[in-house]
């Protein structure tokens, strides 16, 4: 069964039960410069692995750009 | 034979303080963008030659499609720049207190002292990119609440200069002029204003003109004025030669602190002459 989150303002279906670091890995950001924000919440990296997605979840996955 | 001239490599003094914001000591009063390059090895070739070990960086979406895409921290040192996160794009203070907590996070797992730290940016509309003064300020307090450094993008208004000042800001960093525009300073005496508010009692308090910048005599400008740094990235980035602009610029920023510190000598309308009076052959005008 999936579930579906918002990620980066797209729709994405995951399996249910999956973690933010699960979700992370799929997406092969594991190892990269990331933070990521659940439902306008910071989630620190360890604790990726305890955070389930809900149907409905809102994540953010950012990294470090150019900028002034 | 007279040997030629050889151009000075670095640019430092040795009567001058470092600059120091936030609990931080930089040696460079430069803090340079690292944004709008044609390339990151551009990037990293003007930031050297720039002299800055301080450079700001954006917080933006990873691309879930072509993620494959090369990531600027390959291309910067960080055991030599200290990174300033900002907030760049926030129009709301709730963002840019977002935007600030994640900057946090990724600065946290790199290990980068500049994690504690941000530049606020709380911007009012698109065509301007001038500051939302009434959201610049709310964020503030709700980040030095939080716990955060925070160096603070501003106008040159110096009453709102001062209310951010009041409100915990490490640093104030009025504009010279919109961001981007190249305008350079553009009211030198709301600056002046700011500066006699903002380090009344406390001379030390760190002043950083930030954005407008146009060219290397913007930066002398601003440091003539007394400010404690400036902070730039278009002027650099886009010159027709990106590198021997950021050349110019840690010259300019060494010229005008060196100015300020040296105390210029007053404006007359009329002039006084170099040469003496006395023993002149010619006869008295």
């Amino acid at each position: 069964m999936e579930i579906t989150v918002i990620v980066n303002g797209q729709s994405r279906e995951v399996p249910a039960g999956s973690t933010a670091a699960d979700l992370v890995t799929a997406l092969g950001f594991a190892g990269r410069p990331l933070a990521v924000e659940v439902n306008e919440a910071v989630v620190p990296r360890l604790r990726l692995a305890d955070c389930r997605l809900k149907p409905g979840d809102r994540l953010e996955l950012v990294t470090l750009v150019g900028g002034g | 034979m007279p040997q030629p001239p050889t151009v000075p490599s670095t640019f430092t003094s040795s009567t001058d303080e470092p600059l120091r914001v936030g609990g931080m000591t930089l040696a460079s009063r430069l803090v340079v963008g690292t944004g709008k390059y044609a390339s990151h090895a551009e990037m990293a070739a003007c930031l050297e030659a720039s002299g800055t070990d301080c450079v700001t960086v954006a917080v933006r979406r990873e691309r879930l499609i072509n993620a494959a895409g090369e990531n600027i921290l390959n291309h910067i040192d960080l055991s030599r720049y200290l990174l300033l996160p900002n907030t760049a794009g926030c129009y709301t203070a709730d963002d840019a207190v977002r935007v600030a907590r994640l900057g946090r996070e990724l600065l946290r797992e790199l290990g980068n002292p500049g994690a504690e730290w941000v530049k606020l940016e709380v911007l009012g509309d698109t065509r301007t990119l001038l500051p939302d003064p009434v959201g610049t300020l709310e964020a503030t307090q709700r980040l030095v609440a939080e716990g955060f450094t925070v160096l603070v993008y501003t106008s040159d208004d110096p009453v709102v200069a001062k209310r951010l000042k009041d409100l915990g800001a490490a640093s104030v960093m009025p504009a010279g002029s919109p961001i981007g525009s190249g305008q350079g300073i553009l009211n030198a005496n709301n600056l002046r204003i700011c500066m006699e508010y903002l380090k009344e009692g406390d001379p030390d308090y760190p002043v950083i003109v930030d954005a407008g910048v146009g060219t290397a005599s913007d930066v002398a400008a601003a440091m003539e004025l007394g400010v404690d740094g400036v902070l730039l990235n278009t002027a650099i980035a886009h010159a027709a030669h990106p590198l021997r602009m950021a050349e110019a610029m840690r010259a300019a920023c060494f010229a005008g602190r060196q100015a300020w510190l040296a105390g210029r000598i007053p404006k007359k309308l009329y002039a006084t002459a170099s040469s003496p009076d006395e023993g002149r052959i010619a006869r008295p005008a």
